[in-house]
């Protein structure tokens, strides 16, 4: 038996005459799927797998077929003879395109055994100079496999060699994805030895008693077993290179440290296996350190570099630690490519697939979900940057030694003692806005102009499909305000289901029987107001404003609509509106006890007509006058004509049509008023939705209707929200919710919201409805038209269906506070934003508007 | 909705007004009741003397049947929603006449031929209408067959109005004209419009359309704006040449361009934008708000430009764009030339890399100011290409168009329109703070102290060889 192991992300080419045994070893070896063999590629695209004709298009099948499967980060074996150097040389180029490792796995069997087997194969019985021919290229190339690009080779020259050979499949090096840590990730060292000991005490590791001027290893570790990750460059520039060296060493010894290779490290080595090297950038600082210790230590210390990795992919490939950064599309794998990149970062002059040059800040283009954490750039501050964050802070140039807590994702330094080193370019200086909001003053349309899939922490992943995310880039590019200001926008919500029977549509017990059908109990019912949706989002102050949201507008505030368009043509009123709320949040002391300086408020803002001037002038009231005008008409026909039989029947159903008109435009006209001056709006908002460090959709409603009730009180222009909880196991307090509605909706209002109190609450299928509304009998009537009640109309108004209703407004809730969440964590815009694309790519779905 | 048709008789007629009930059929004593595809329609006579008789044609359209099951009618969601249309005079009205009325509307009565045969004082009530138009469209339409209209005199805001005319024709004719002109005054049909209804539009119009000063607005309206059907329609009618382009609800940019039309003011744009190129030995263009394509048109006829791409937010807009420049039938290679891309002028878009110039005419003035910085950062920080080419209108200017009421602009999707000052001190600063010099060029006949009707910036990249 000989035993090779290979790592589990490969490109294996089996490099054999036709008839040596490729095919069966293959089958023994990998999963059908993992086989790529040029037979079945003929076959494919001609039926027929020994048609010789169709080789070139048989290739591209399978060079395709590769490229993907190793884009996949899959274990790819290419069956073919690939015994033609220029063959073989295509697959080397593919696997480093891919970072996958070549492997050639070599049989070099008698040709005239090769023969034999075709003989009994059907289809096969080509002449023996085939076999022969193929084993003679074959012998020409197999020394050179190495030079080709092959980074492991074995060659089996006999049926029994083939026989006895065992793959083990082992994984890549880098690939330490059940590592999950925690771990304390430190960055660029450089010989600070002093910062690096206070650093690690901070963090809680314990350092064991050590010499002065010894060779021996410091050893160090973590009360919890926490891991110090280090992101390489630990000597050069410093005052304690070999110190920090040996502490460096000894955790990684110890198990408690773990490291990866940095471009200082490497350029070290060099010099410690004799190499000729330009002791420029700190070097002669380690070298003179170095020369006065052992041959057995200096020995040791190249060992060390020697096994240092390019990268780390960690903790089921969340996190991943190189010294300079790594794209996504390297993650876990391994090539020189890929360790050059590790190292040195993006190198220039280099050109992508589309032949456009490569840009050198490859984190600005980073889309990945995993956090790449890395050093090798002095920066003045460790900031996140779309899941990526350099960690080195230049302590060898007088700045800081950080450390990065992960899963924690919180960041622990210790000053610079002094200057060490005069830094090429000073570190950046301090700027108003963070490395994430400088970047997210622009988002790409290719990010968003796709199918999206969000992945939501409510145990949903949700798909839009391309058209929708179209349909919502027009509508956000044309009309939406700054997405740096649109974090969210709200779900819509289900209505009630139908009545069965009786003079009303939608009924308060429907509501409550299907929460209580669900388990729900604690509600809290909350008046309707008759208005426009508004969010509103209110800083402290503009400054306050431009420090969270990163905007430069010089605003306090804004107010938008369910759509993300601004609320209020004229920003001179909206700001005087924000100014108002923000000084209501102050005076209540809301600030405070909310402990931040912004706030989003979800709310109803009136009158109707504020905001749906359009609407009235071209929809409502036409509908109103048309329908008025057509029964007076009729009934002014009627009266004329006398006795006719059958015409007194009609008379009292035009009445009740001129009336039900008239009771449309009376309703309408409750809900519309001038608003010439700010005073003459009313505001009544019933959510809090987020504000510094916290969604609050894990308060209840009581809380957020309480807290509000407090900040309604501290200007006229905020209108409070009548409300009630209810226990549904109390008959009396379904009986006072069904009086309160129908004297609600009996003067003007437009209905009541049922709400679990929770906010929040998963049933056995999915989200429970998070709001409920239950509209009244004349506010109907503006919806389903003004003869909607007349008996043969409601019983087929019944008929209508709430599936798709429900089905959005959970989606759409799901993704709204998805993105929240996301604002609040402070993740970058584009992954908020995403959100609030989805939720108007949603609302492009076509669902009965009445509901 | 209801119509009402009253036949009046002078003292001296030799018939009498109640004959009416003889050529519509429908006995004057009773109410008659009638289930149509439209709805419920009733048709009795609230006046009935020897001088004066009137009957009614109520149709009661079924609200809640109407937004059933018709969504592929529906002008969007909207029609989903509350609405006028069961409440108007509109194609229901027409189709529940045709069945009410199909022997009088053919001209023949089994009692009174001889006054089926003959012009007769009648007066015509139609309400409400809800009219898709102005005042002078009533007139147009039937003051040319010989009516007299009685009201309305204004129309108020909601444009619902009550229609009464009056003239002396033949019932039949009467009939036609409504049952043709009802759906065109209210600019909608309630079902979809295929070929037939040329035949159906022909057959009622047989006699008068040909000869009526606005056919062709009866036409396309009649016709559901398909101009496929209307210029099948007008050639039947033996009439002028097929129409191109739709006077009436035509794109979007026309108050633009109607101002700006005297002047030649966008082709002269596209021409000098063409040449700025041109003279810059551009090889690569991004046209940003191509619009329908009409610069884009242009630059295809440079045979040195390797590469054009068109950008537009909007994918209705360039199926159109895709359409004129005929980019169905192109070719291998003039498809890897010329291209479109949906995209936006507020997001960064990593296809923009590597062009020599882009263009945006008459475009920065369709985004809120507030979201112009985003396309800065996009054009000039992300895409850099060589040069950028920028034609916006001069505000100034606004005040010599005719028809342009005081301080109002060009068009109404313009999110602002700069003055001279205004446009070179912004693109002072964005050339300044990306590394790009600029230089402006008036664009259109310069007045003295207003300037020319439009403005271009051309943008150059500072350290581009």
């Amino acid at each position: 038996m000989t035993k090779i192991s290979i790592p589990d992300f490969a490109l294996v080419v089996l490099i054999g005459a036709t008839g040596s045994g490729k095919s069966s070893f293959a089958r023994k070896h990998f999963l059908e799927t993992e086989i790529v063999s040029s037979d079945a590629c003929r076959a494919i695209v001609s039926d027929d797998e020994t048609d010789l004709a169709a080789t070139a298009d048989a290739f591209d099948l399978l060079d395709y077929t590769a490229a993907v499967r190793l884009k996949r980060r899959l274990m790819t074996v290419i069956d073919a003879t690939s015994v033609k150097r220029e063959d073989r040389a295509k697959l080397v180029q593919l696997a480093r395109k891919y970072h996958a490792l070549p492997v050639a796995l070599v049989f070099d069997i008698d040709p005239r055994i090769c023969h034999e087997r075709n003989q009994n194969r059907p289809n096969r019985d080509f002449g023996e100079h085939v076999a022969r021919n193929h084993a003679k290229s074959l012998r020409r190339g197999v020394r050179g496999l190495q030079k080709e690009g092959f980074r492991q080779v074995q060659i089996m020259k006999s049926p029994e060699e083939v026989d006895a050979l065992e793959i083990i499949r082992e994984p890549l090096w880098t690939d330490n994805r059940t590592d999950h840590g925690p771990f304390d990730i430190i960055g660029d060292v450089h010989g600070c030895f002093d910062e690096l000991t206070e650093l690690l005490g901070k963090l809680g590791y314990v350092i064991d008693p050590f010499e002065v001027d010894s060779e021996d290893l410091i050893r160090a570790r973590h009360s919890e077993g926490r891991t110090a990750f280090f992101v390489g460059d630990i000597t050069d520039r410093g005052p304690r290179n070999l110190d920090a060296l040996r502490l460096v060493m000894g955790m990684c010894d110890e198990g408690s440290g773990r490291c990866v290779i940095g471009n200082h490290d490497f350029k070290l080595n060099k010099w410690l296996k004799g190499r000729n090297v330009t002791q420029a950038h700190g070097l002669d600082l380690t070298v003179s350190e170095l020369e006065k210790t052992s041959e057995t230590f200096r020995k040791r210390v190249s060992d060390f570099i020697w096994d240092l990795r390019s990268h780390a992919w960690l903790a089921d490939g969340k996190l991943v630690i190189a010294h300079a950064g790594l794209k996504e599309e390297m993650h876990g794998r391994g090539s020189g490519h890929v360790r050059n990149f590790a190292m040195f970062g993006e190198t220039t002059g280099e050109v992508d697939e589309f032949g456009l040059p490569v840009r050198l800040e490859w984190a600005r283009d980073y889309r990945g979900k995993a956090d790449v954490v890395f050093g090798h750039t002095p920066m003045a501050e460790a900031e996140w940057l779309n899941h990526t964050m350099c960690i080195d802070t230049g302590c060898v140039f007088g700045g800081k030694l950080t450390a990065l807590r992960w899963p924690e994702r919180e960041t622990v330094s210790v000053p610079a003692k002094t200057q060490y080193a005069i830094p090429a370019k000073p570190l950046d200086a301090d700027q108003s806005l963070s490395a994430q909001q400088d970047h997210d003053r622009l988002l790409y349309f290719d990010d968003y102009a796709t199918k999206m899939r969000i992945e939501t922490r409510f145990k949903s992943t949700l798909q839009i499909p391309e058209e929708n995310s179209l349909a919502a880039l027009e509508v956000m590019s044309r009309f939406a305000i700054d997405p740096r200001w649109l974090i969210y926008l709200p779900p819509t919500m289900a209505a009630c289901p139908t009545a069965p029977e009786g003079p009303f549509l939608e009924h308060p017990d429907q509501a409550m029987d299907h929460f209580a059908g669900r388990g729900v109990t604690d509600l809290v019912v909350e008046e309707k107001h008759m208005g426009s949706r508004a969010l509103l989002v209110i800083a402290k102050d503009a400054d306050a404003a431009k420090a969270r949201f990163g905007v430069e507008d010089g605003k306090a505030g804004v107010i938008y609509t369910r759509t993300g368009r601004p609320f209020f043509k004229d920003e001179v009123e909206e700001a005087a509106v924000v100014a108002r709320i923000g000084k209501a949040m102050l005076s209540s002391g809301l600030w405070e006890e909310l402990e931040t300086d912004w706030v989003l408020l979800d709310a109803e803002l009136m009158p109707w007509s504020a905001k749906a001037q359009d609407l009235l002038k071209r929809q409502y009231l036409p509908t109103v006058t048309a329908a008025m005008s057509s029964a007076s008409a009729w009934l002014e026909a009627i009266s004329k004509a006398g006795e006719i039989d059958g015409l007194d029947a009609l008379s009292g159903r035009a009445e009740t049509q001129f009336s039900n008109a008239e009771l449309m435009g009376q309703t309408i006209d409750g809900y519309c008023w001038a608003t010439d001056r700010i005073e003459d709006y009313r505001i009544a908002p019933f959510h809090i939705l987020a504000s510094e460090g916290n969604v609050h959709a894990d308060r209840p409603h009581t809380w957020h209707m309480e807290t509000l009730g407090k900040l309604a009180e501290a200007d006229p222009i905020l209108q409070t929200t009548g409300w009630k909880r209810i226990d549904l196991n109390n008959a009396a307090n379904r009986e006072t919710v069904v009086d309160w509605w129908m004297k609600h909706t009996g003067s003007g209002g437009e209905g009541l919201v049922f709400k679990p109190n929770a906010f929040i609450l998963r049933g056995d299928k999915g989200l429970i409805q998070p709001a409920m509304k239950v509209r009244g009998r004349d506010y109907l009537r503006i919806i389903y038209g003004p003869d909607y009640d007349l008996p043969e109309n409601i019983e087929r108004l019944r008929q209508r269906g709430l599936g798709r209703k429900f089905s959005l407004a959970e989606r759409e809730f799901k993704l709204g506070f998805e993105g929240l969440h996301r604002f609040v964590e402070g993740l970058p815009l584009s992954k908020v934003h995403e959100c609030a694309l989805a939720v108007l790519a949603l609302e492009s779905e076509p669902v009965d508007p009445r509901l | 909705m209801q119509i009402e048709i009253t036949l009046t008789a002078p003292d001296d007629a030799d018939y009498v007004a109640s004959d009416l009930g003889f050529l519509l059929h429908k006995h004057p004593d009773h109410m008659h009741r009638r289930e149509t595809s439209a709805g419920e329609v009733t048709i009795f006579y609230p006046e009935k003397s020897q001088d004066r008789t009137t009957a009614v044609m109520h149709l009661d359209v079924d609200p809640v049947g109407l937004v059933r099951g018709k969504t592929q009618h529906s002008d969007g969601l909207l029609a989903q929603y509350v609405n006028d249309r069961p409440y108007v005079a509109s194609s229901f009205l027409s189709v529940a006449m045709g069945r009410a009325f199909a022997q009088s509307m053919a001209g023949k009565s089994k009692d009174r031929q001889a006054l089926a045969d003959r012009a007769l004082p009648f007066e015509i009530r139609v309400v409400p209408v809800a009219l898709s138009g102005d005042l002078d469209l009533v007139k147009r339409l039937f003051e040319p067959l010989g009516y007299t209209i009685l009201t309305p005199s204004e129309i108020g805001e909601e444009q619902v109005v009550d229609l009464r005319l009056s003239a002396t024709l033949r019932l039949a004719d009467i009939l036609k004209h409504l049952y043709v002109l009802v759906p065109v005054l209210d600019n909608f049909k309630h079902y979809y419009v295929s070929e037939e209804e040329i035949d159906k539009l022909l057959a009622k119009g047989e006699g008068w359309l040909s000869e009526h000063p606005e056919k062709e607005l009866i036409t396309r309206r009649a016709l559901k704006h398909r101009r496929s059907l209307m210029n099948m329609a007008l050639a039947r009618l033996e009439e002028t040449s097929p129409q191109d382009e739709e006077p009436e609800d035509a794109p979007k940019l026309k108050p633009e361009e109607q101002l700006e039309k005297p002047l030649r003011l966008h082709a002269l744009r596209l021409d000098t934008v063409v040449e700025v190129l041109r003279q810059n030995n551009v090889t690569s263009v991004l046209d940003l708000g191509c619009g329908e394509g009409k610069l884009m048109s242009r630059l295809i006829k440079e045979r040195v430009l390797a590469r054009i791409v068109g950008v537009d937010a909007s994918v209705r807009t360039l199926e159109t764009a895709h359409r004129k420049l005929r980019l169905h039938q192109a070719g291998d290679a003039m498809a890897e030339r010329v291209s479109l891309q949906l995209g936006s002028l507020t997001y960064g878009d990593r296809r923009w890399q590597g062009f020599d110039a882009a263009t945006l005419v008459e475009v920065i003035e369709h985004i809120e100011p507030h979201r112009l910085s985003a396309l800065v950062l996009s054009l000039f920080a992300d895409a850099r290409p060589r040069m950028v080419v920028m034609t916006t209108p001069n505000r100034e200017y606004n005040v010599l168009f005719d028809g342009l009421k005081d301080g109002k602009l060009r068009h109404p999707d313009h999110r602002f329109e700069w003055t001279r000052a205004e446009f070179e001190s912004w693109a002072n600063i964005v050339a300044e703070e990306h590394g790009y010099s600029v230089s402006f060029t008036p664009l259109g006949p310069v007045d003295d102290t207003r300037g020319a009707p439009s403005q271009m910036a051309v943008f150059k990249q500072e350290d581009a060889v």
